[in-house]
């Protein structure tokens, strides 16, 4: 996720380093309030604070007002990462099972693929996720965040890749002896190379 | 009489049987208190070398160390133990062992509960141990999902240890958050406010009761699971009319909880310690009790958090999202008043401080990467990675271990009467630091970089091999760090070095009694005035010794306490407790007998255990009480006041309101089950809805309204001094008439194992038959103690209890006639 390739995975990704470097410097102000406590008596370094600084300044203000920013920013990412009816909106089934994929386009259940997704490059791609047996979940660390196959419910996860290639695609919840191999491929291709695959010659 | 003719006598009263029979028989709260401590470090070993196991395991890619049905069971039993055999054991025990002492008592309210409460922890543990060794213990993950779990996936007798183990370990948890509550508000020292209690009692309190209230969701799970497994009833299954997700709330509605329940003792710990290592008092306590409160509060409201991937409408996720951010407020106010009150005074560096420090590194990281999750898109990148996995070791590590450690070092003189001579305990304190920081911030990163949690093995051209190793050889660091630990404790225990009575100066009660540590704590019992009686009266402790507090003369030869007002602190109530006692060890193992007969499948033995169960419940409240009159007592310094066996309200009518507290939120969470299947599960409507019976309602309504209209009068008739046995016997056949309605309801239910919903008919009624019997098994116990001469106008308690037990009844009786018979009326 430290690599992203898609727009979702560009957006968390840089939610990350926003948050990263805020929290370091949240960090490093705490530690260096807990360091000041051991100055030496006296020494008129700094003055002591009053209880209501340090519980309603510090304790109660200083995080609501950090926690309201950053609430606000992860909602905003997260509606623009939800999956929004659109005409470019292509839509593919997939189907976990332990401990493989099966993936079906277009709603043509002749048109399917075991452990390799094919998707457009550069245009939305809704995924509909299921499972025949336990509970997975569908993750593509470079293209967006993971959303879980459950018995019985189908979830929609909005992925899209920049530019054709191939991508690592995981199942990140554990299903027993045979997880550490649960794995697919993504395979994004360009406009034509799209369309061929559509047409069934792959 | 002098101080040592009065400790002897006092010695004589209240110690244990000796050598290790003593063990076995002992209700007092020190000793029960430190085989809890000793039992949770063992269990904590255990845990420990799984987690080097696993960490030997992940050190290199393409590892054949173990193979993924062994792994499984490492990193599944790391997190159970740790998490049900370790910590929350660990809480139980440090308070047990410390609460009566900080709060200027002699022991808890309910000594034999103590007991009966470790022997389920030790025989229930012992379970799950014994599987592990044999290579069949659960290896699902420590949260169990279905299906996974269900006995399609998971076939073996795996899964049912974990079910019926932990089932039997919370036993323990539950009857200490009730002995817990009721000591907290009802057992403390004379004079002693709510305002005065020491910080940590606060803590406690809030703790237990968050115990009541967010054990019996997991309970209530865990007896689900365990039903669809052993007899086909498809809570959790989709084709059936379940819900797999159901499982998932009932699991971190307790879950989430579970990490405040095991934060918060430790933050009461940094609270009691840490303004004591600075020389000063806490700053803002009225504050620091209000954040505790506040996070507990919050701490239910945030459970989906874990559940951000599952699908949940964007919205729904939002709220979760806000309140799981809002909780760092409350923490925040907590770690800030701790900064000040380490500016308003002075800190000096010595060992408790040194973890104390150690605790603020490692849990601010750990605060500040769980607001990070709790922002929904990066947990969707994150979730179920290593990300996850080192947040969480930092919150819990950073938030319990190093205030354990703290405590430990803190409390050690307490115990042992020693003081250290080695300075071994500060180079364990930088091994374990570095340690742990190695190990887990490598695998924050390893996480970010797509390594997904339990895993057993990784290719190396994932290229994590280098942070992984790094990640391993940080963990073994920290191991070395912890045995030291171990060794400078027992070494502490060994060589007698002995420590001046109060070596930190601190101002609570703890320090006023006699080192080491004296079986009856408190020679006699003080009068409070201030939140540090040590710091007004230096000379506390010689006064106490000499007798010149309350129940300073031992005269009747019988354990005595008291009882308070819960605001004032004045005292109210005598509390005689029973002796020494092997019933508590007996009752667990006959509850443990019922527990094997489920897990091994053999029901003929079940009912019988449960009959034994009854019988030694029986015997257990028999042995309290008086046939006679005993008067208002005479506790010193003029004051008299009843014994508890002539008051309405005794310890039993206290421990039944917040044993109910907790009986109902599980019997709420069924509820809860029952409209989540109904509106979420895809297979509802059933086929039929269960059809509106006239005679079992009619016999539940006029058996209900006999029980508790019959115990009401019969409480009315005795106080008025009239004789209560008939409207005693109007109330066992009310209540045995709802056995039957009860019964019948069972016998008319559609098939259990066809749909969801018949289960949770089957499972609503059954809760309504047990509890129609346990009353008519009370009622019946009135009747034989009226007969018996335990009952009089002055002697009214028992009376009292069972009418708080037959007003409940009344109540889920109307819920579950409305919950069984409205779909059927209405559709």
């Amino acid at each position: 996720m430290l690599d992203p390739a898609g727009p979702a995975a560009h957006s968390i990704a840089t939610l990350w380093w926003v948050m990263l470097i805020t929290f370091t410097v949240i960090f490093v102000f705490v530690m260096a309030l807990l360091a000041l406590a051991f100055r030496p008596a006296g020494s008129g370094l700094v003055p002591a604070f009053a209880e209501k600084v340090w519980i309603i300044g510090l304790g109660l203000v200083f995080p609501a007002v950090i926690l309201l920013g950053l609430l606000a920013y992860g909602l905003w990412i997260g509606e623009r990462l939800m999956p929004r009816a659109g005409a470019e909106v292509t839509r593919i089934e997939a189907e976990a099972r332990s401990w493989s994929w099966r993936f079906t386009y277009g709603g043509d259940a002749s048109r399917t693929t075991q452990n390799v997704l094919h998707i457009p490059a550069g245009r939305p791609v809704d995924i509909a996720i299921t499972t025949a047996d336990v509970i997975h979940s569908f993750w593509v660390p470079r293209l967006a965040g993971k959303l879980d196959a459950i018995p019985g419910h189908i979830n929609v996860l909005r992925i899209e890749a920049d530019i054709p290639g191939s991508y690592a695609g995981l199942s990140a919840e554990f299903s027993g002896n045979g997880y550490d191999n649960h794995r697919f491929t993504v395979i994004a291709h360009g406009p034509e190379e799209w369309q061929r695959f559509l047409e069934g010659d792959q | 009489m002098n101080a040592l003719a009065r400790h002897r006598k006092l010695t004589a009263i209240w110690s244990s049987e000796p050598g290790w029979k003593g063990w076995f028989s002992t209700v007092n709260h020190s000793d029960v208190g430190r085989m809890f401590i000793v039992t949770a470090a063992f269990h904590f070993l255990v845990g420990g070398i799984l987690a080097m196991l696993i960490r030997a395991q992940l050190a290199t890619p393409h590892s054949a160390f173990a193979g993924p049905e062994i792994y499984s069971q490492l990193f599944t039993m790391h997190g159970t133990i740790m998490m049900f055999l370790f910590a929350i054991p660990m809480i139980e025990g440090l308070a047990i062992y410390l609460l009566p002492k900080m709060l200027g008592t002699r022991d808890l309210a309910y000594p034999r509960l103590t007991a009966y409460g470790y022997w389920c922890y030790f025989f229930g543990g012992a379970m799950l141990l014994i599987s592990l060794l044999f290579g069949i213990a659960p290896d699902s993950g420590w949260f169990m999902y279905p299906p996974l779990t269900g006995r399609i996936h998971s076939p073996g007798i795996n899964t049912d240890f974990w079910l019926i183990g932990i089932t039997f370990v919370e036993i323990s948890a539950i009857c200490a958050a009730v002995e817990f509550t009721v000591s907290i508000l009802k057992y403390r020292a004379p004079g002693m406010t709510l305002a005065k209690m020491p910080v940590f009692a606060w803590y406690m309190l809030v703790v237990s009761l968050m115990i009541l209230t967010g054990f019996p969701p997991l309970i209530l799970g865990s007896i689900l699971l365990e039903l669809e497994r052993a007899f086909g009833m498809p809570f959790f299954q989709v084709e059936l009319g379940g819900d797999s997700l159901l499982w998932q709330h009932l699991f971190w509605l307790f879950g989430h909880p579970e990490v405040y329940i095991i934060f918060l003792p430790a933050a009461g710990m940094v609270s009691t310690i840490l303004p004591v290592m600075s020389s000063t008092t806490l700053l803002g306590y009225r504050w620091v009790v209000a954040a505790a409160v506040a996070l507990a509060i919050l701490s239910f409201g945030l459970w989906v958090h874990h559940m951000f991937t599952t699908g949940i409408p964007h919205m729904g996720l939002a709220f979760f999202s806000a309140a799981s951010t809002l909780v760092a407020v409350p923490t925040a106010v907590q770690v800030f008043a701790w900064i000040g009150t380490m500016w308003k005074g002075s800190p000096t560096l010595r060992l408790p401080m040194l973890h104390i420090l150690g605790f603020f590194v490692t849990f601010v990281i750990g605060g500040l990467t769980g607001v990070m999750v709790a922002v929904v898109p990066f947990d969707w990148q994150v979730h179920d990675t290593a990300f996850v996995t080192a947040h969480l070791h930092y919150v819990l590590f950073g938030g319990f271990v190093f205030p354990v450690l703290a405590g430990i070092y803190y409390w050690l003189p307490l115990v042992t009467g020693n003081r250290r001579f080695f300075r071994l305990g500060e180079m364990a304190f930088a091994l374990i630091f570095l340690g742990f920081h190695v190990t887990f911030l490598a695998m924050h990163w390893v996480g970010l970089m797509g390594q997904r949690r339990r895993i057993s093995t990784y290719l190396p051209e994932d290229g994590w091999t280098v942070i992984n190793l790094i990640s391993s050889v940080g963990g073994f660091v920290m191991a070395f760090g912890l045995t030291l630990v171990l060794i400078g404790i027992l070494l502490n225990l060994a060589v007698r070095h002995r420590a001046r009575r109060n070596p930190w100066r601190s101002g609570t009660l703890e320090w006023a009694i006699p080192r080491p540590s004296a079986a009856y704590n408190f020679a006699s019992l003080p009068q409070v005035n201030s939140r540090e009686p040590l710091w007004d009266n230096p000379v506390l402790p010689a006064e106490l010794a000499r007798g010149d507090g309350y129940l300073g003369d031992a005269a009747t030869g019988r354990r005595e306490s008291l009882m308070v007002d819960i605001a004032t602190g004045k005292p109210e109530q005598l509390v005689i407790y029973p002796a020494n006692t092997r019933l508590p060890v007996i009752l667990a193992a006959v509850t443990g007998v019922f527990f094997v007969s489920l897990l091994v499948k053999i029901y003929v033995i079940t009912p019988f255990a449960i009959a034994a169960v009854a019988a030694l419940g029986w015997r257990w409240v028999w042995q309290l009480g008086s046939r006679q009159d005993l008067g208002d007592q005479p506790i010193g310094h003029g004051v008299l006041i009843p014994p508890i066996a002539e008051v309405s309200r005794p310890p039993g009518w206290w421990g039944s309101v917040f044993l109910l507290v907790a009986n109902a939120t599980l019997f709420g969470s069924l509820l809860f089950g029952y409209a989540f299947l109904w509106t979420i599960a895809p297979g509802w409507p059933p086929p039929a809805f269960m059809e509106p019976s006239l005679p079992t309602m009619l016999a539940a309504a006029g058996g209900v309204m006999l029980a508790a209209g019959g115990t009401a009068i019969a409480v009315r008739k005795n106080q008025n001094g009239s004789n209560p046995a008939v409207a005693i016997s109007a109330a066992l056949t009310g209540a045995l008439g709802l056995v039957v309605a009860f019964a019948m309801m069972l016998w008319n239910a559609p098939p259990a194992a066809e749909h969801a919903y018949n289960a949770t008919i089957v499972v609503l009624g059954s809760y309504g038959l047990f509890h129609a019997t346990l009353t008519s098994l009370m009622v019946l116990f009135l009747l034989a103690r009226q007969r018996a001469g335990y009952i009089s106008q002055r002697r009214r308690g028992e009376l009292s209890i069972v009418m708080v037990w037959a007003i409940y009844l009344f109540v889920v009786t109307g819920l579950i006639i409305l919950a069984v018979y409205l779909p059927g009326l209405v559709g």
